[in-house]
């Protein structure tokens, strides 16, 4: 088990490594240079250099990159070209509403989908199985931000239960921040749990047919008791697949809902940083969610361990 | 006092009749052997007996178990009465057991499930269940997991997950048919010892006949869900009424008649001191590479119109040494020689031609969207000028005819076809290229009895009319003594002996080829048999 972490924790650093140079080089050949940029297309050619040197761009791209990087390695992610904030307290600020937002979003999409997927699974083609995958078709076409709208018009324009958007901020109180983000992870979680309820039925009934699922019967469990006993836990490894990529969408891709909504998080940021060439910004945020992303992958590696004896052993 | 009385049991999957009228009973302490070909009904009838079947079975009749019918049971009965009243041992030991539960685990649930007993005492009977079997908790702690345990200790461990609850009837469904010879005289040996021991009656289902000759009390044959004939064995061995059961024991026991090795032969395939290794996982992160010879310094020669038989148990290199014959994979030392050139990774397509090979699995190895024609004609690939137009069709004809099958059949998709149909047009695509010789691996093991004769005759005409060498490789002893020539038995990735085929099997000299000999069960001596049955005991 030790080694099998190490193993994927060795792997994670070279992923964060390699995704650093891609995105560095990637964010450098993008055309428009953000000194001339903000400083509109008429400014003088020596206004132009003064700031570029003030910004750091006038050294080679190698000593960016390692200033970068070990800037981000200290925590600190440099100063934002447009703003002149540090670029770790513009991110600090927006995960506090991304983050949680996400991991809402998460809870509420698995408490929905694995009920579903369980029931469905179980009844498989009754229609209690007809009914959950019917719904759960529509909650895949359905796009979000629609739901959104109308999760809107319903909840806070007509029943008054919620407010239309906006954040007040974790200092106003915990319930009060978590109630400002329900409908927006409601929004996101419905799509996201129709997905997964789509995986854990199919995952589950692949798990159904297999042999020890019959040998589970013969034992003298009933359908139930083998399904929760046997069943479970083995059609868990593709429902963490599913669920690792989830949480990075949810992380990142969440940027239409926050527009619905108003909310301050992680995607808003990045969509001003790139319509203002404020690259700086463009390279943190992208890099913080790369690292989310692997980290996530990561514990979902993890996870798999718990769950199968059979990939601790392997080496 | 009969413990379960099958009576006029019929069922239905569908519209399908799977069943009709089955009738036999099993004693206390007795062992009963249902027999047949695939699709005989036999293992539904031992999921019958469970009530374990489809959702869209329909049954009818009775199947008492000690005179409670099991089909007027409700679903919480039949779970009382299922691993307690009832075990159940499967042919998969692979697949059966939960891979992610400690074997300790799943047997205490047995216990469980049907009574109070406490989470460690249940821990504890399973110790000594697992014992029992042959897994003592000193040497296969309960933590285990069923993938640090081969196949027959997995089996050991199905089989004490089953008689955990000690009871009246255990059914076993093929449990030895995916083990090694060996494994499978082991395991038999236990089934019998636990009949006697706890006084239950066993209902073992079999296409292999060999294998009930030896220890069932009465044998059932079954053919397409009815029962065509059944009584005690050696009575039914020495008396066989029904042509069914006549054919089944001859298909059981075929013997083909090679033609004559041409005299003084030249090699064909030279095989000198072959070695493949495997690199294993490392021990440390920074550990030396450690390495798994898996063919381990072979040396062998097949001659033209030679055939040679490769005998061993699971593990032993066999497939190995096959892919690295087909020049799949690279030899890590010695070499091998076709036709005189080199054979590896590298090997000019043109020298494949002459070394052509045959499956086990006549399901899987075919592209299910290709047309038969298209299927035999992929070897033409090796050759820089196949024929094309009439002559190729001509070609295919002329290959689908050597095989039995008709010249029609090419414009047909496999799904068309049988099992043993399939294994023809396998060796339709062998042939087609005129190869001078042939690997078949475990060609013949996935077939019933019946088709597996006609597939070993046609083997032996084959190898007249197409002057044909090959290399049969097989775990099936009796299969081997009869298409071969000469043998050579493998273990640990070396030949630990090769000689006549008849020589080696009638005076093995090695303690493997003893061992491997004695496991192999074998079917009764008829005429030994005729006359211990008529002398009055």
């Amino acid at each position: 088990m030790l080694r099998y972490s190490l193993k994927r924790l060795l792997s994670l650093i070279v992923s964060l490594a390699i995704a650093s140079v891609v995105i560095f080089l990637v964010i450098e050949v993008a055309p428009g240079d953000p000194a001339s940029f903000m400083l509109g297309i008429n400014a003088q050619p020596d206004t132009v250099a003064a700031l570029r040197a003030e910004l750091g761009l006038d050294v080679s791209k190698t000593q960016r990159y390692l200033s970068w990087v070990g800037g981000m390695l200290q925590g600190d992610f440099g100063t934002s070209y447009t703003y002149r904030t540090p670029v770790t307290q513009m991110i600090a600020d927006r995960v506090w509403v991304s983050l949680p937002l996400a991991l809402y979003a998460l809870t509420l999409s698995t408490l929905i989908a694995f009920p579903a997927g369980i029931y469905a699974a179980s009844r498989r083609g009754k229609p209690g199985d007809i009914t959950v995958m019917g719904a759960t078709q529509l909650g895949i076409a359905v796009p979000n931000f629609w739901f959104a709208m109308l999760l809107v018009l319903v909840f806070a324009i007509n029943l008054r239960w919620f407010s239309a958007g906006g954040f007040p901020g974790w200092d106003e109180g915990f319930f009060v921040a978590l109630k400002a983000l329900t409908l927006p992870a409601i929004a996101l979680a419905l799509p996201q749990s129709a997905i997964l309820a789509r995986v854990m039925r199919s995952s589950l009934l692949d798990i159904l047919s297999e042999d020890f699922m019959r040998t589970a019967r013969a034992k003298g469990l009933s359908r139930r008791q083998a399904l929760w006993r046997h069943g479970l836990r083995n059609a868990l490894v593709p429902v963490l697949t599913i669920m690792g990529l989830q949480f990075s969408f949810l992380l990142a891709g969440g940027i239409i809902i926050e527009q619905v909504f108003f909310l301050p998080g992680l995607g808003r940021l990045i969509f001003q940083a790139i319509s203002a060439r404020d690259l700086i910004v463009v390279e943190s945020v992208v890099m913080l969610l790369v690292f989310s992303v692997i980290l996530v992958n990561f514990l979902v590696d993890l996870a798999y361990a718990a769950v199968d004896p059979r990939l601790r052993s392997r080496t | 006092m009969t413990l379960l009385s099958i009576e006029n049991l019929s069922l239905s999957i569908g519209e399908f009749p799977i069943l009709k009228g089955v009738t036999f009973s099993i004693a206390p302490g007795e062992i009963v052997a249902v027999t047949g070909e695939s699709g005989s009904g036999k293992s539904m009838t031992a999921l019958a007996t469970m009530q374990l079947l489809p959702d869209s079975a329909t049954t009818s009749g009775y199947i008492m178990l000690s005179g409670q019918n099991i089909l007027d049971l409700s679903e919480p009965e039949l779970c009382a009465m299922r691993g307690n009243d009832v075990g159940m041992v499967f042919q998969e030991p692979m697949t059966a057991l939960n891979p992610v539960k400690t074997i300790g685990a799943q047997v205490a649930e047995t216990i469980l499930v049907h009574s109070d007993t406490p989470r460690d005492q249940a821990m504890e009977r399973a110790g000594e269940m697992l014992r029992r079997v042959g897994l003592p908790p000193e040497r296969f702690p309960l933590s285990r997991y069923p993938h640090e345990l081969s196949g027959g200790q997995r089996q050991r461990v199905v089989i004490a997950m089953a008689i955990a609850q000690r009871p009246r009837l255990l059914i076993a469904d093929e449990p030895t048919t995916a083990l090694d010879v060996t494994t499978q005289a082991q395991i038999l040996d236990l089934l019998k010892e636990l009949v006697d021991e706890f006084g239950m009656g066993l209902l073992m289902i079999t296409h292999d006949l060999a294998v009930v000759s030896d220890m069932a009390d009465r044998i059932v044959v079954m053919r397409h869900g009815e029962i065509v004939e059944q009584g005690e064995t050696r009575q039914l061995f020495a008396d066989m009424k029904h042509p069914y059961t006549k054919a089944l024991f001859e298909a059981s026991g075929h013997q083909v008649t090679l033609p004559d090795v041409p005299e003084a032969p030249e090699p064909i395939l030279q095989v000198e001191n072959a070695v493949r290794e495997y690199a294993l996982p490392r021990k440390g992160l920074f550990g030396a590479r450690q390495f798994h010879r898996a063919v381990d310094g072979i040396s062998f020669t097949i001659h033209h119109g030679e055939r040679v038989g490769l005998v061993g148990e699971s593990g032993c290199g066999k497939s190995t040494l096959t892919r690295a014959l087909l020049g799949l994979e690279a030899l890590q030392g010695g070499s091998i020689t076709a036709f005189g050139k080199p054979v590896g990774p590298g090997t000019d397509p043109g020298l494949r031609a002459g070394l052509q090979v045959v499956f086990q699995d006549p399901y899987g190895s075919f592209n299910p969207r290709h047309r038969v024609d298209r299927i035999i004609t992929e070897p033409y690939h090796l050759i820089s000028n196949p024929p094309t137009g009439l002559e190729r069709q001509e070609a295919i004809s002329e290959a689908l005819i050597a095989v039995g099958l008709k010249p029609s059949d090419a414009d047909k998709y496999i799904h068309e076809f049988s099992g043993g149909q399939r294994q023809r047009i396998a060796i339709a695509r062998a042939l087609i290229i005129r190869p001078e010789l042939i690997i078949f691996d475990e060609a013949v093991s996935a077939l019933d009895v019946s088709i597996r004769a006609q597939i070993l005759d046609l083997i032996a005409d084959l190898s007249e009319s197409h002057n044909l060498a090959y290399l049969f490789i097989s775990h099936d002893l009796s299969v081997v003594r009869t298409v071969t020539d000469r043998v050579l038995v493998m273990k640990s990735g070396e030949i630990v002996e090769q000689g006549e085929t008849e020589e080696v099997f009638a005076n093995p000299q090695h303690t493997y080829t003893k061992t491997l000999i004695e496991a192999a069960p074998v079917l009764p001596d008829m005429s030994h048999l005729k006359e211990a049955a008529n002398v009055p005991a």
